[in-house]
């Protein structure tokens, strides 16, 4: 079984998504290009999520990635809530005003976000209702808070990541009536999900993460040639910190315990994740909901399941890390990526891969001769793979694409080998999670001429 | 001036022996322009001033010295052939399309075999001959072609198959190939060191030569060279020649009046290797690989291999650059596909340890020809530039020819397609010439087939009609960038693809154009001819007659009204031009020629008309649309439109009446329709040119009328005996060699240019005579069509080449035109072509190897007239032009 490379084209294109930030008067006055993002699924339905919008009401860009697991319900919600919560917590204190009296009167509503979405990218529409007394209770409370200080933008997205995971929470403990929504509302909260959003607004660049997606700078230095620069920690056993904090809040009878087999409790990798309420709940909360719950939850042995060594919850936290940045002239691009990706890929090669895809090929180091002793049967291969190399970029309109492209077929050389890619593409779904994982990525392209 | 030339020499036998000399001395030449005092002061003045020490300039300085110009001085920018001529290829080849490209290429080869004997300077001469392979059956027709031609001029030359090739050269790859021409006489020289050469016996014959100076622009009084400003100072000078390769162009818009040279650089890779293990011997034929795109050839025991790629890199397009210049670097990504023809050619070399990938930019025109000749706007100003990346082929010739032209004021040879006024301003855009030869250089390697159409800066000059005219199925050639209906596709109908269309045998509109004579035959067809060249000659008393009756051969002094077809001839009585003139009034004259006179004509005349204000001569081409109506009816949708009589009887062939057509009136009206069909030739102000295809059109409706095109036109032209300027005519070509005596007045009354050339061809008889062959056992579906160029044998002996040939759709054979001469049977001495010698031969026409019997005429077929001519005219059958 093999798939031509058309095949294989229509598979990596399936999810690509790019766009451009419209010029008024043929320029762009925006610090963004544009972007361009993809998806390839391992898991059956994809457990990843991507987000991208516009903020409407102050000026901005968010942008983000979110790795579901135990399902893919938390990472749904939170790619359709995340950016009402941080955008309202951007918002001033009149704004925030003039939208509680519109709802109030019954006037149409000030636009927050404009969404950027794949078509495969779907709002649910039965919990919009819901969701949204959720977000007005929220900005209700802001309005009560008025502090008079301009909003901190590093202080306003800690803030939303935390009011939503609190939702989330309180949700599934209220319940609803409806039995779809209430189901749903245990399902968002019993899954988990890791997010990593950007909000670019001018040069100044805040990267939220919690858990282990990862947002990476890439950096073109003087001699052309391209590195990268972290804008985030992962929050997974790897980090020193990260299990330094996490025995920090607990007792020191726990300490063994907390970390086993680098995984929370020796279940849970990333340390940092909305939902997943059973590392965050008290046992016998997590046992009322459940008891209360509709049968399937009952009947999932997986929720039912208490961590072992569970004394002290919380165990997790949704409160992310947030690092600014002021972007410079050899920032070029901004990947946002979850860690299927990360795992296949060196960030170093995926900076260099990205550069050069977005400056084209044309800047292609030439190859020269010079003193060595080349013979013409090798520069041929040289230039043979070159060309190859060159193809595959023409094939990618989307430097997303172009990466997953990178990701899944690269070979010992670091060249896409199509075999492989056939290969790996056309695994049986069951067979597909043991070699590769979800992976999602949003590459977003800088503006010079405005930096 | 010695002493710097001893220098100079020293120097090049250092080259040779040093084989870094390439780095070595770049790097000087970079540095050193300003260190270095220049001992020699430059002359106050000179009779001659060369711009430009590559291969062009050294030879013209060789061949003007050698024919007795002293007084000449060579300048050079930089160091002596330190330009494209030391990095290009050196291969002499002389497998070459144009006959006048192959005789230069011939002289070349035999002018380098001697030079080092004759100056002492080793110039690296090897004969290894070369060998053109072809991997499809229609690159062995093209080469074919070439050895027909290359055997008539005494070229040795044979076609061999494969294996023949894999016996001439160890390394080669002949799994694909379907056969070979092999050229035995063809050599390698080193370019700078053939070049010095040059230059080395030029200065023997006491040309200066200086080098680090530069010419920043020619001084020019009325329309006269008076001398050249250089960095050093002036030199004051009656010839100014242009030999600055790529930097041609811009020299010639440094001066106030500008010289158009429309040519553009292009870079140009080659490969050097280091020796093979066991190295190459240096008189291994050269090889060459056009479906590969690539040459080879042997390099100091190594290769040197390069190629026209299909995607060339143009470059100064916005004029030098020194930024660019030192950019030019190896581009091995862009080399690749020429490395992997290369390694497929000779997979042996796959081992073989890469020297150096070297670029070197090459100046390309926009036909493929090199630029020679005098500025039709600057006298004294000469060109010779725009080589194609032949330079070395035709360096020896076009030397040789240009100083012909400059000592004797024309070649020995007819170099009309190398002429510089075969182009004018129009071909000088910069964006024109960067996108023509982007096409031009992978040219170089594509099949060349008849008809070809150049695809790039079109749409320049059109008729105002050329929209409803492409709306109604109309395809395109162009000439002197004028846009022509090659024919109209009808409703429904599709033609091949371009790139599917090439062929040698039957093309796909052979059916198109066949319905179009059909209809100029029958009925009434409509042709837009509205390229050709119209010129407008007044004056306030008897001037223009005057000049007139001493400019043409025919008699002028008509009657108001009348067409006189004449010809503009030189003083050895060929033809300068082919022209049709209606006396408007007794003071003015309409003159009309073909399309690529603009530029040329205009200048001849220019040159030869008094300097009088009272005479005018306007150049009214652009004032003008032409429509042709052909056929039989046409007099009757003239006669409904006009309100008119304009049957023969009333408006006989030759004359010219202005009248009104439908709403439009001073329409010229001329009763010649250039193809020998009856009809008419409209010249609208082109205002009207819409109404007046209008009417003509919806009048023509109940009439059959329908448009025809140029393809249609030819043929017609052709089956009824018309010589064409520029096709079949030309400067070596008088009115007595073509049947046309009855075109020039010998008693006129007047003197006229040429007279006494042709007086005395007149009792002496001609050389050559211009022949129509049909041809008899040509099976048109299934042999190959003859085109242009094809040797004509007379009793199996060579006697001449075809200039033309057409299918004639009356006579349903093909119909070629061409000249023969008689060459004695034991000396090949010329002997005088005599009627009973014409028609006591068999005749064969050679097309690419294979001969075909022809049958000789002298006249045409006289059932194919049928219309009244003017009295006059009647008894000197039909011999008119197009």
């Amino acid at each position: 079984f093999y798939l031509t490379p058309p095949q294989v084209n229509s598979i990596l294109k399936a999810n690509e998504y790019s766009f451009k930030v419209p010029e008024f008067d043929g320029k762009n006055v925006s610090s963004v290009l544009g972007f361009d993002s993809n998806q390839l699924p391992a898991n059956a339905p994809i457990e990843d999520r991507r987000s991208a919008a516009t903020c409407l009401q102050t000026r901005g860009m968010l942008l983000g990635v979110f790795d579901g697991h135990a399902g893919c319900a938390c990472a749904q919600a939170v790619s359709e809530r995340l950016f009402y919560y941080i955008a309202v917590s951007l918002l001033p204190h009149e704004t925030l005003l003039e939208i509680e009296n519109a709802v109030e009167s019954g006037r149409a509503l000030l636009p927050i976000l404009q969404w950027h979405k794949h078509p495969n990218d779907y709002f649910s529409k039965e919990a919009s209702k819901l969701y949204f007394n959720s977000l007005r209770t929220y900005w209700q409370e802001l309005i009560d808070l008025n502090s008079g200080e301009t909003t901190d933008v590093k202080e306003a997205l800690i803030n939303a990541f935390k009011r939503l995971d609190n939702d989330i929470s309180l949700e599934a403990q209220v319940g609803d009536t409806n039995s779809f929504l209430n189901y749903l509302v245990l399902r968002v909260a019993f899954s988990g999900a890791t997010a990593c959003v950007a909000h670019v607004d001018g040069v100044d660049l805040h990267v939220a993460n919690t858990g282990d997606s990862r947002a990476m700078l890439g950096v073109q230095e003087e001699d052309g040639s391209w590195s990268a620069v972290n804008l985030s920690y992962d929050h997974n056993a790897q980090n020193e910190h990260e299990v330094e904090r996490v025995k920090m809040e607990h007792p020191k009878s726990e300490e063994k315990s907390l970390v086993k087999q680098d995984r929370l409790l020796g279940l849970l990798m990333p340390f940092r994740a909305f939902g997943d309420v059973k590392f965050k709940w008290s046992i016998e909360l997590q046992k009322r909901v459940i008891e209360s719950g509709p049968d399937q939850l009952n009947d999932n042995e997986y929720t039912k399941f208490i961590p072992p060594n569970y004394h002290t919850p919380p165990y997790l936290t949704a409160e992310p890390e947030v690092i600014h940045h002021k972007l410079r002239p050899q920032d070029k691009f901004l990947v946002l990526a979850t860690d299927g990706l990360w795992e296949t890929m060196h960030r170093q090669d995926v900076a260099r891969i990205v550069g050069e895809y977005l400056t084209g090929v044309h800047h292609q180091q030439p190859i020269a001769v010079g003193g060595y002793k080349v013979t013409l049967g090798q520069m041929h291969g040289l230039l043979t793979e070159r060309r190859a190399r060159i193809s595959s970029v023409f094939e990618d309109q989307n430097a997303a694409t172009h990466l997953i492209r990178h990701a899944v077929g690269n070979n010992e050389f670091g060249t896409v080998d199509h075999e492989r890619l056939s290969k790996m593409l056309s695994l049986p779904e069951e067979l597909a999670r043991m070699y590769r994982d979800d992976i999602t990525i949003i590459v977003v392209q800088f503006n010079s001429h405005v930096i | 001036a010695a002493g710097m030339f001893l220098r100079l020499l020293s120097d090049v036998r250092w080259r040779a022996a040093n084989p870094k000399w390439r780095r070595t001395t770049c790097s000087r030449r970079s540095t050193s322009s300003t260190a270095e005092p220049h001992a020699v002061f430059l002359p106050a003045q000179a009779q001659v001033v060369i711009c430009g020490g590559g291969i062009m300039g050294t030879s013209v300085a060789y061949h003007l010295s050698k024919m007795g110009w002293k007084d000449i001085v060579l300048l050079e920018q930089g160091r002596l052939a330190a330009g494209t001529t030391r990095f290009c290829a050196g291969i002499v080849s002389t497998a070459r399309q144009v006959s006048i490209e192959l005789k230069m290429a011939d002289y070349s080869n035999k002018l380098y075999q001697q030079l080092e004997q004759e100056t002492g300077v080793k110039t690296g001469y090897t004969k290894t001959g070369s060998i053109s392979l072809a991997q499809t059956q229609d690159r062995l027709i093209s080469l074919r072609r070439i050895a027909s031609s290359l055997n008539v001029m005494g070229i040795p030359c044979e076609i061999i198959t494969p294996k023949q090739v894999a016996q001439l050269h160890p390394l080669i790859n002949i799994h694909d190939l379907v056969g070979a021409m092999y050229v035995p006489e063809d050599a390698l020289v080193s370019p700078a060191n053939v070049s010095l050469a040059l230059a080395t016996a030029a200065s023997w014959n006491g040309v200066q030569i200086h080098e680090r100076t530069s010419v920043s622009h020619v001084s020019v009084q009325k329309g006269r060279v008076t001398g050249v400003e250089t960095d050093r100072g002036q030199i004051q000078c009656q010839y100014f020649v242009n030999c600055a390769g790529q930097w041609a162009y811009e020299l010639g818009h440094s001066g106030e009046e500008p010289v158009n040279i429309p040519l553009h650089a292009c870079e140009h890779f080659y490969l050097l290797t280091h020796p093979l293990k066991e190295p190459l011997a240096s008189d291994l034929p050269t090889i060459v690989d056009p479906d590969g795109r690539i040459y080879i050839r042997n390099w100091q025991g190594g290769i040197l291999s390069g190629g026209f790629e299909k995607n060339p890199k143009p470059l100064f397009t916005e004029g030098r650059n020194q930024l660019e210049i030192q950019n030019l670097q190896e581009d091995w990504d862009h080399f690749e596909p020429l490395l992997s023809a290369l390694l497929r050619r000779m997979p042996d070399l796959e081992a073989l340890q890469i020297m150096q990938l070297v670029n070197c930019p090459e100046s390309f025109t926009p036909d493929m020809r090199c630029i020679m000749g005098e500025s039709p706007t600057v006298r004294g100003y000469f060109v010779l530039a725009g080589m194609n990346s032949a330079g070395i082929s035709y360096g020896g010739g076009a030397g040789k020819y240009l100083a012909e032209w400059m000592v004797n004021g024309y070649p020995s040879e007819n170099v009309w397609p190398l002429d510089m006024k075969r182009f004018g301003t129009l071909q000088s855009s910069r964006t024109f010439l960067r996108h023509r030869v982007m096409e031009v250089m992978p040219l170089m390697c594509d099949l060349k087939v008849p008809r070809w159409d150049f695809q790039t800066g079109r749409q320049l000059r059109t008729s105002p009609l050329y929209d409803r005219l492409d709306a109604q199925g109309a395809r395109w050639m162009e000439k002197h960038g004028f846009e022509r209906v090659k024919y109209f596709v009808p409703p429904g109908k599709d033609l091949l693809d371009l790139d599917q269309s090439k062929t040698f045998y039957k093309p796909d509109w052979f059916d198109i154009v066949g319905s179009e004579v059909k209809c100029c035959k029958e009925a009434v067809c409509v042709i837009d001819m509205s390229s050709f060249t119209k010129f407008e000659i007044s004056s306030t008393g008897d001037q223009a007659l005057e000049s007139l009756q001493y400019l043409f051969s025919n008699d002028l002094d008509v009657p108001v009204g009348h067409v006189v077809h004449t010809g503009m001839l030189n003083e050895k009585g060929g033809y300068e031009n082919d022209c049709s003139i209606a006396r408007l009034s007794k003071r003015s004259f309409f003159m009309i020629s073909p399309t690529d006179q603009q530029v040329h004509c205009w200048a001849w005349l220019k040159n030869r008309l008094p300097d009088d204000s009272n005479l005018t001569m306007e150049d009214v081409t652009w004032k003008y649309t032409a429509l042709n109506l052909i056929g039989p009816r046409a007099v009757d949708v003239l006669s409904e439109l006009s309100y008119v009589p304009v049957t023969p009887e009333h408006f006989p062939s030759l004359f010219c009446k202005e009248m009104s057509v439908g709403y439009a009136n001073g329409i010229r009206v001329m009763s010649i329709t250039h193809t020998g069909e009856p009809g008419f030739m409209l010249y609208i102000p082109i205002e009207y040119a819409l109404h007046v295809y209008n009417e003509v059109m919806n009048m023509g409706q109940k009439y059959g009328i329908r448009n025809a095109g140029y393809y249609a036109l030819r043929s017609l032209r052709i089956e009824k005996f018309f010589a064409f300027w520029g096709q079949d005519l030309d400067a070596f070509t008088t009115p007595m060699e073509c049947g046309r005596e009855f075109q020039v007045k010998l008693e006129k009354g007047t003197q006229f240019v040429g007279q006494e050339a042709l007086l005395e061809q007149k009792q002496n008889g001609v050389y050559k005579r211009f022949t129509m062959f049909i041809l008899e056992d040509h099976d048109t579906d299934m042999d190959l069509w003859p085109w242009w160029g094809e040797p004509i044998f007379r009793n199996g002996r060579y006697v001449g080449k075809t200039t033309s040939s057409a299918y004639s759709y009356t006579l349903e054979r093909h119909v070629c035109l061409g000249f023969v001469q008689h060459f004695d049977e034991k000396t090949g001495e010329e002997l005088v072509v005599t009627t009973d010698f014409i028609n006591q031969g068999e005749y064969e026409i050679d097309i690419a190897g294979q001969r075909f019997q022809a049958k000789a005429k002298l006249y045409p077929f006289s059932s194919l007239s049928t219309h009244r001519r003017r009295k006059d005219e009647v008894e000197l059958s039909g011999y008119q032009r197009e």
